[in-house]
């Protein structure tokens, strides 16, 4: 398989950012795009003659494993579109790390890699219309969130400065629960369904350890983890600043993923998910976790558009609102999946 | 500003409901709401959500919380008076905002675009100035000519000292905003008429059994008008296990006593009759029906002689063309063979549905096994017939959703409505160009301003390939 190609040629990619490089950086992404998408297409061919259900209906998009495959996938993809269009590589250097961050959990945590069946429910043409447009925007707003934090990070210069203190304490965040599952990772060796993971497994080397002191020593070192993301955050801004990229281009990529990203949404996410749920269950809107975490998300976006156009926010404020939509986006995507229950529980198998 | 003074009641409350920040306020709430609807189990279980609030707030508080938002209707918040209320007033906001602002739009797309002053078209944030050789009068042509080239179908004035032009695109693309707005009033409005007029019921439905009427939610016995009857259900499987591939019912539906229509249904292809649909959404065993049955066998003699029986549970019957009968002893609906040799049955769905016969022939006993109906290799006999297992017919019901929504077509077309405006709001603009060509001693002075609601670095390239065609043009004439 590709992803392991694909997997170095984004290390690879870090390695070359402060280099001149950039040229073969972007070959190398290119060819990790290409080896994916072949990748993409046999197993889609593989799904197909396995269910024998036709091509267009055993798109490879059905549980958490290949919907994360697809969602690097649109990422890069993304990705590519922007260093083509503004002719600049620096966001490579954000982007492709969430790529290689998302490869290397598919490949460390138990997801399950195999070719599951389908259930009933699944076996309908909206499947690749609803699933391909949501990952479209899904893509389209992790961009928007790697544009609007390197924005904070670029426009914030006090540390007491509530937007200062909101970015560093997210992505200090964002950084403490991935170094905590790795180290359950680490110590557990475990291999098992994402939601027995989070059942059994979760937190227990740190804030969940069956030994209180462990606990406490955890919750001291993650507090102190924050102080110190808040308090070197700057040299992050030292370094971006060494890039070629200028705060007004990153609030208009903010702006134009999240304008590519939310009617795609509205429309294979909430609209054709509906229609599918009229056909599938009978209701087109049943107010299940991912439903409601969808409108979330949507009313979040939605939220970010209005401030932008009519109110006239600009700059900060709105960076903070496309950020925390993103979040919003993870729930709907993994949270829900894995924490809450509902009708759309598939992905977790 | 003396319009602020005069400003009455009624004034307020107008702007405070057309305002923008009430419908950032509820969006706000919706989604703060909502993330509580999701934590909380909706019409679920109270004592779940007694343990899910322990789980969150610890003992102590979980009481009080639990009541406090059971009081407040958390439970069942997207039918509780408040959340409907944020509904209402998201309504409210969204069409005393479209009429607010209509009439200003409207204006603007229906002016007719003029001439501008050079002092004006030097102002515009998009623009260029430079001179090209020849009097106005020649070098008309081209800049009509680039114009057309980038795009623009412009208006054209003669003035004292040269000419001006004036060109807009898309101007009805200002309504994008408008239609998504009214696309989701027109989701509301189809959402409250499938409420109101519409109905949403379970039943499930026994092989072989007639029903004339389902079940709400809360227990209402709904009618339909006609009489719905489930010939038969069938689920296949994947391979050996026990994920079902699909299942299928087979619905005949009956108006006066006739006949009217018959469709088997699965999963993603429901039946309609007269505004009611049918989906697949479960199925299961009938309680105390595993020995009321019928089974469907299929008996093939050795030269090849098949014969169909329904027996029941403790019948007999002969092999035709052979001289051997049967009695059908036991059944199991998902038959496993444990560790210590014994058939057990582990489900009580029909997973492995297995019938126990013990074969005589010439009144000894000869044979007995279980016959499987997912394993064809079971059917065959020691003297070389068989019993094919094909079916044991009405101990399985049929889940079925039943509802009926006249608004849902409402909703659809408001969905379209959204799609498209969402497509006009984002990917299309309307910009406006002007362009003045002034005399300057033989020379011409040409000025290009423009301007756009949405994506100015398109309109950039635009004034920029205008600007390269005229240049271009230049070179040509020398």
């Amino acid at each position: 398989m590709a992803y392991i190609t694909a997997m170095m040629t984004y290390i690879a990619y870090l390695a070359f950012r402060k280099s001149q490089i950039g040229i073969m950086a972007t070959t190398i992404t290119v060819a990790g795009l290409v080896s994916q998408t072949f990748a993409i297409i046999l197993r889609w061919k593989e799904f197909a003659d396995l269910s024998g259900m036709g091509f267009l209906r055993s798109a490879p998009m059905t549980n958490l494993y290949e919907s994360l495959v697809f969602f690097v996938w649109c990422l890069i993809l993304g990705y590519l579109i922007i260093e083509f269009r503004f002719k600049n590589r620096s966001f490579g250097a954000f982007v492709t790390p969430i790529a290689g961050l998302v490869l290397a959990f598919i490949d460390l945590s138990g997801v399950s890699k195999d070719i599951q069946p389908l259930v009933p429910a699944l076996k309908s043409n909206w499947l690749l219309a609803h699933v391909t447009m949501s990952f479209i925007a899904y893509a389209a707003f992790s961009l928007s969130f790697s544009t609007g934090i390197m924005y904070l990070i670029l426009r914030t210069e006090k540390r007491t400065e509530p937007s200062y203190i909101f970015w560093t304490v997210t992505l200090g965040l964002f950084a403490l629960l991935l170094v905590s599952m790795g180290l359950d990772f680490l110590t557990f060796h475990v291999r098992v369904r994402p939601e027995i993971f989070i059942h059994n497994y979760l937190f227990r080397t740190s804030f969940l350890h069956p030994s209180a002191a462990v606990k406490i020593v955890s919750y001291i070192l993650g507090a102190a983890g924050l102080l110190i993301v808040w308090r070197y955050g700057y040299l992050l801004r030292t370094v971006l600043t060494k890039f070629n990229v200028t705060p007004d281009m990153l609030d208009e990529v903010t702006y134009k993923s999240i304008a590519v990203g939310f009617p795609i949404f509205t429309l294979g996410g909430l609209i054709f998910g509906a229609i599918w749920a009229d056909q599938a269950w009978g209701v087109y809107w049943s107010w299940d976790p991912k439903e409601t975490w969808s409108l979330i998300t949507w009313l979040i976006y939605a939220f970010y558009l209005h401030a932008r156009m009519i109110r006239g926010w600009r700059g900060k404020k709105v960076a903070i609102v496309a950020v925390v939509g993103f979040t919003a986006v993870i729930f709907t995507y993994l949270g829900v999946n894995l924490l809450l229950s509902g009708l759309h529980s598939y992905g977790s198998q | 500003m003396e319009q602020e003074k005069k400003k009455t009641i009624a004034d307020k409350i107008w702007d405070f409901l057309a305002s923008v920040k009430l419908a950032i306020v509820i969006f706000a709430l919706i989604a703060i709401t909502s993330i509580i609807g999701t934590i909380l189990e909706q019409r679920g279980d109270p004592a779940n959500n007694l343990q899910i609030l322990t789980r969150l707030f610890g003992e102590s508080l979980a009481p009080t919380l639990f009541s406090i938002s059971e009081k407040l209707g958390f439970m069942d918040m997207y039918h509780s008076w408040w959340f409907t209320g944020f509904l209402v007033l998201f309504s409210v906001n969204l069409i005393i905002c479209s009429i607010d602002r209509l009439p200003r739009i409207w204006k603007l797309i229906h002016e007719p675009i003029g001439p501008l002053p050079a002092e004006k078209i030097r102002k515009f944030a998009v623009g260029k100035e430079f001179t090209i050789r020849g009097k106005p009068d020649s070098a008309k042509d081209s800049v009509v000519f680039a114009l057309r080239k980038a795009g623009f179908h412009a208006g054209e004035v003669k003035e004292e000292q040269g000419y001006s032009f004036f060109a807009q695109q898309g101007k009805y693309s200002r309504l994008g905003v408008f239609i998504t707005h009214f696309s989701i009033l027109f989701i509301l409005i189809g959402a409250l008429i499938g409420i109101r007029f519409g109905f949403k019921a379970h039943l499930n439905l026994p092989e072989g059994a007639v029903s004339a009427a389902a079940f709400s939610g809360n227990g209402r016995e709904i009618r339909f008008g006609f009489e719905i009857r489930c010939d038969t259900f069938h689920v296949d499987f994947y391979g050996n296990s026990d994920m079902p591939k699909e299942y299928r019912s087979w619905l005949t539906v009956f108006k006066n006593g006739r006949e009217v229509l018959r469709k088997s249904i699965t999963v993603n292809d429901p039946l309609t009759y007269e505004g009611i649909t049918f989906y697949q959404s479960s199925y299961g065993i009938v309680p105390g029906s595993l020995n009321q049955g019928i089974f469907i066998f299929n008996t093939v003699s050795k030269d090849g002689k098949s014969t169909t029986i329904n027996p029941r549970l403790g019948d007999s019957f002969d092999i035709p063309g052979t001289g051997i009968s049967a009695k059908i002893i036991d059944f199991s609906p998902a038959l496993r063979v444990d560790e210590h040799g014994h058939a057990v049955t582990y489900a009580n769905q029909m997973n492995n549905p297995a019938v126990l016969i013990e074969f005589s022939e010439s009144g000894k006993n000869t044979f007995s096994g279980w016959l499987l109906k997912r394993h064809p290799e079971t059917w065959q006999l020691p003297n070389g017939s068989r019993v094919e297992f094909l079916d044991y017919w009405g101990v399985e019901f049929t889940g079925l959703q039943v509802r009926k929504d006249p608004g849902v077509w409402i909703v659809y077309f408001g969905c379209i409505a959204m799609s498209i405006g969402l497509f006009i709001a984002f990917f299309m603009s309307h910009p406006r160009l002007w362009v003045t060509l002034v005399e300057e001693k033989n020379t011409t002075r040409v000025m290009i301003g423009a301007t756009t609601n949405k994506n100015r670095s398109a309109l950039e390239r635009r004034v920029d390939k205008i600007v390269s065609i005229l240049g271009k043009q230049q070179e040509g004439d020398k």
